[in-house]
Formats: structure tokens, C-alpha cells, sequence
């Protein structure tokens, strides 16, 4: 594997039954030190591939490849030791609502380390001050909003200090402000601290904005294109040009597979021969 | 042939459930020394199961032993055995229903407690954040809570006896006016601490075991969903129930059989 890669999906297919498949013979490769963003439509299988490289699910077939090491979902020592590697930021961040703002950063420190709580208090707070937060750390989670709770998900997943970072959909359901703000965090967190950053997303220009090397991926896990930002804007791939332009019409078909209109509504030849 | 192929289908299911929830229980005994590692969690916890569940135990003890006096007494005193009355209700109480009644109460009330929030946590993907910080979510939110529940049920159906005896003494003595100093002593006299108290004890950390271990498999298997949790909250009452139910008839004949 090149040094320079940290993930390898090796012609992974996977499938949550038998009769769904969400990824089919997927290869990709996330660059270490680079964000990364996954662009694709809902249902395309971005989470799912977040899930594989966590190793929350095992790949039906094919491999991920992590800094060179094999992932076995079924292997938990393996598993729990690169998780140790890894934050991830939650689409809906989730925190733990039995705790305050404050505990829920500090929960991997006490959890995963011996320091001192001298030490992990001012660890969370510088944390939830690279998030601009810090002067939320004694609020309760019911307290602070959609955009707060992705924000403090973000201060507990780097709280380790993690090589990978996985963002699922960061941007989901943020204001403006707080889209740029998330943006501009994600790409500042990745300069200073070294990581590696993977954003899986459809929010086209926030990704483009901060990502180094960008993936197009469509349903079945499909790649339709991938290269530098400025590769994909200047396109003229159809596919491409729909999905970052946002045009309806394209390729890319808006209506989920379905019967002809007529036989649905009962408009057929035969419903028309009957009357 | 159809109904043989469904027949064997759901009978390999059933199965299949069993060996899950076996896995689940070996896995669960696993970590269970890590939560005694870490002891303040399990008080938490007891704090949250037991201490909560405390009000509902008390006043159906006391009702319970209300009750009890009253019916006893009317049955007794046909037999000329009224004076006994301390003692037949000490025994109903901590062989049979300080236990069970405690433990079909902490299903209902501490049992559905633990299920909603297991799975709420698990549709929040609180379980699935915890796991990707390497953090096993059956060491950190489980056992502790497993462990808080085998200890809190013996703590409840002793205060479900005790309250329970009281109450057949404000009855038996103070309202019907049988002697106090008989009622107490003919317990002191026919109670083993053994074969009674201790068997009693037993039983109600076997409850503990089963109730608590119904709710947490209920609460962390449950479809992330609010039509999930609420079915596996009632899943857990049910289950629960029958269990605690039939547990205690082998239980009983294993211990106070005279053969």
C-alpha cells in the first residue's frame, strides 16, 4: 500500500440483507493528511462506507485497509485498538444526553486515559474553545441547539487528538453562518492537528471549499468522478455537472423506480377497455 | 408441506433467539468484573433503579401486608390459630411474595425504566458513538446497570418484608388487638434465618438476575425506532413477568420441598 494512503476500500461490496446491495465492488483511496470529501446524493451509501471503515459492519466482499492494517469486523481487540485512532462526528452528533455539555468532551479523556481531571479540564475547554464553545461547557445537552450539539460532537471527537476524522454530513440541517463557521473548523482542525479528515456530505460548496480531493459516488456506491475541487467544477461529465450544479434534469433521475403512471392510477389499456 | 417448512422455520427462530440472548448473557458475565472496577458507577445506578423504585415497593408492602393480616386473621380464627398471625406472614412474606411481587414491580417500573433508555440511547446512536470511541458500551452502560439490579432486588424485598410485617402488625395488633409481644415472639421462634430468610434472599438475586437482564437484552436488541422501543418496553414487562413466574415455582420446590 502507498505511505501516502491511510484508507484502502478494496473492491468492498456490502449489504444490510441479501436482497439490498449499498456498495458494489468499491475501490477507493483516502490520501493521509487530506480532507476528503465523499459527495453523492441520500441512499448512495456515504454513511455506510463510514460505518465499514469504523468497522461497525464487516464488507460482504473485498477489503478496507486501515494505515495498512486489515479491518475484521468480527476481531473486537483489533477493532477497539484502531477505534483509538479514529473520531467520528455523528449526523445528528450523538451526545449523551444524560450528561452536561462539559462531560460529554471529557467522557473519552476519563474513559480512555489516566489524566488527571486538572488536566482533562483544560483539554475540554481548550476543545470546546477551538469550537467556539466554551462558555456552553455547563449546559445541559436539552439546553443548546441543532448546531451547538453538532459543534460539541465535534469538540468529543477530537478531545483524543485522532489521526482520522470522519465527519458524517457536518452541514446537515446548519444555518449559513454556522455551515461556514463548521466549514472553516473542519479544514483549520485538519492544518493544525495533522489529521486526516474523510466528510461525507451533499452539500456541494462547503465541501469544495475546504476539501483537497473530492469523490462523486452515486447509488450502489458507484464512482462517477473524482479529482481536485477545481477537476470536478470544470467537468463536463453530465452526472457531474447535474449534481454540483443542482439541476433537476440529468442523469440523475429524481423519481425513486416505479410502474408507469397509467397502470398506478389505473389509466392502463386494460382499465380503458373495461369502461 | 408449506405448514412443516414454517413450523421448523419459526422453531429454528426461536432457537436462534435463545442463542443470542445466551451469547448476550455470556458476554454480559464477561465484563461484569469491570463494572466492580469501577464501583461509583454501579451506585449510580442503584441510586437510579433501586432508590427510585423505592415509593411503589413500600406502599404495595404495606398494603400487601394490611391485607394479608386481614384475610389470614378471618382463616386463622376458625382453626383457633389467630395468635399466629405474626408468623404466617412473616413466612408468606420472605419465602414467597417479598420476593415475586417485588420483582413483577421492578419489571413494571424499573425493568421498563431501563429497556426505553437502552434503546433510546441505541436510536440516538449514543451506543454506536461509544463503540467508535473503542469504549464497549456493554462494560461502560450495561454491566453497571445489570450489577445495580441484582443488588438493589434483594435491598427491595427485604423492604417489601419489613413493611409488609408492619403492616400486618398495625393490623393484627392495633386494629383486631391480638398481643404484640406474641406476635413478635412466635416469629422469633419460627422463622429460620436460613432456610427462610436466606432462601428468600436467594431467590429475590435470581429475580434481580432475570429482570434486569430481560430489560437490558430488550432495551440494546430493540429495532431503533419509537414503534421499537415501545414494543420491547412491553416485551420486557411480559417476559419479565413469566419469567420471575415460573423461576419461582422450581425455585420453591427446590428449596422448601419436604422430600
Amino acid at each position: 500500500m502507498n505511505p501516502d494512503t491511510l484508507i484502502e476500500i478494496d473492491h468492498v461490496t456490502f449489504g444490510y440483507d441479501e436482497r439490498r446491495t449499498i456498495l458494489n465492488d468499491v475501490s477507493l483511496r483516502f490520501a493521509r493528511g487530506k480532507v476528503t470529501a465523499v459527495l453523492g446524493g441520500s441512499g448512495c451509501g456515504k454513511t455506510t462506507l463510514l460505518r465499514l471503515i469504523g468497522g461497525v459492519h464487516g464488507a460482504t466482499s473485498g477489503r478496507v485497509v486501515f494505515d495498512g492494517e486489515e479491518i475484521d469486523a468480527r476481531n473486537s481487540a483489533q477493532l477497539y485498538r484502531l477505534r483509538r485512532r479514529l473520531g467520528m462526528l455523528f449526523q445528528f452528533g450523538a451526545l449523551f444526553t444524560d450528561l452536561s455539555v462539559y462531560d460529554n468532551v471529557a467522557f473519552p479523556l476519563r474513559e480512555m486515559t489516566d489524566l488527571p481531571e486538572t488536566l482533562i479540564h483544560d483539554i475540554v475547554l481548550m476543545k470546546l474553545n477551538a469550537v467556539g464553545l466554551r462558555g456552553a461547557a455547563r449546559l445541559k445537552i436539552s439546553e443548546v441547539s441543532g448546531g451547538m450539539a453538532r459543534r460539541i460532537a465535534l469538540a468529543r471527537a477530537i478531545a483524543l487528538d485522532p489521526e482520522l476524522i470522519m465527519y458524517d454530513e457536518p452541514f446537515a440541517g446548519l444555518d449559513l453562518i454556522s455551515m461556514g463557521v463548521a466549514a472553516k473548523l473542519i479544514r483549520t482542525l485538519n492544518d493544525v492537528t495533522g489529521a486526516t479528515s474523510l466528510v461525507i456530505s451533499h452539500d456541494v460548496p462547503e465541501c469544495m471549499a475546504i476539501s483537497d480531493h473530492v469523490i462523486l459516488m452515486s447509488n450502489g456506491g458507484r464512482i462517477v468522478a473524482q479529482g481536485t475541487p477545481a477537476e470536478l467544477m470544470a467537468s463536463t461529465d453530465p452526472e457531474v455537472r447535474q449534481f454540483v450544479r443542482g439541476e433537476p434534469d440529468g442523469p440523475v433521475k429524481f423519481h425513486y423506480p416505479a410502474p408507469a403512471m397509467a397502470d398506478d392510477f389505473g389509466l392502463g389499456a386494460a382499465a380503458g377497455a373495461a369502461r | 408441506m408449506n405448514a412443516i417448512a414454517a413450523l421448523g422455520a419459526r422453531t429454528l427462530r426461536v432457537l436462534q433467539g435463545w442463542g443470542h440472548a445466551a451469547l448476550f448473557f455470556l458476554g454480559l458475565l464477561r465484563v461484569l468484573p469491570q463494572s466492580l472496577r469501577r464501583f461509583g458507577l454501579v451506585v449510580v445506578q442503584m441510586h437510579a433503579i433501586g432508590n427510585r423504585s423505592l415509593l411503589i415497593i413500600l406502599a404495595s408492602g404495606l398494603a400487601v401486608g394490611f391485607v394479608l393480616a386481614l384475610q389470614l386473621y378471618n382463616t386463622l380464627i376458625t382453626f383457633g390459630a389467630a395468635e399466629s398471625l405474626g408468623l404466617v406472614v412473616n413466612l408468606t412474606l420472605v419465602r414467597e411474595l417479598g420476593p415475586v411481587v417485588t420483582a413483577l414491580l421492578f419489571a413494571g417500573r424499573a425493568g421498563t425504566s431501563l429497556t426505553a433508555e437502552i434503546g433510546l440511547m441505541k436510536a440516538g446512536e449514543q451506543l454506536a458513538a461509544m463503540e467508535l470511541m473503542a469504549i464497549d458500551p456493554r462494560a461502560r452502560v450495561l454491566a453497571p446497570r445489570f450489577l445495580a439490579g441484582i443488588l438493589s432486588m434483594p435491598l427491595l424485598a427485604a423492604l417489601f418484608s419489613a413493611i409488609g410485617i408492619l403492616g400486618a402488625w398495625l393490623v393484627g395488633v392495633g386494629l383486631i388487638g391480638l398481643d404484640g409481644g406474641n406476635f413478635w415472639s412466635i416469629q422469633q421462634n419460627g422463622v429460620d434465618v436460613w432456610r427462610d430468610v436466606a432462601n428468600g434472599i436467594i431467590k429475590s438475586a435470581v429475580f434481580g438476575v432475570i429482570c434486569t437482564f430481560v430489560a437490558l437484552y430488550q432495551g440494546y436488541e430493540t429495532e431503533a425506532t419509537p414503534e421499537g422501543v415501545a414494543y420491547a418496553t412491553t416485551r420486557t414487562v411480559v417476559l419479565s413477568s413469566l419469567a420471575v413466574l415460573g423461576m419461582d415455582f422450581i425455585l420453591t420446590a427446590l428449596m422448601f420441598s419436604t422430600r
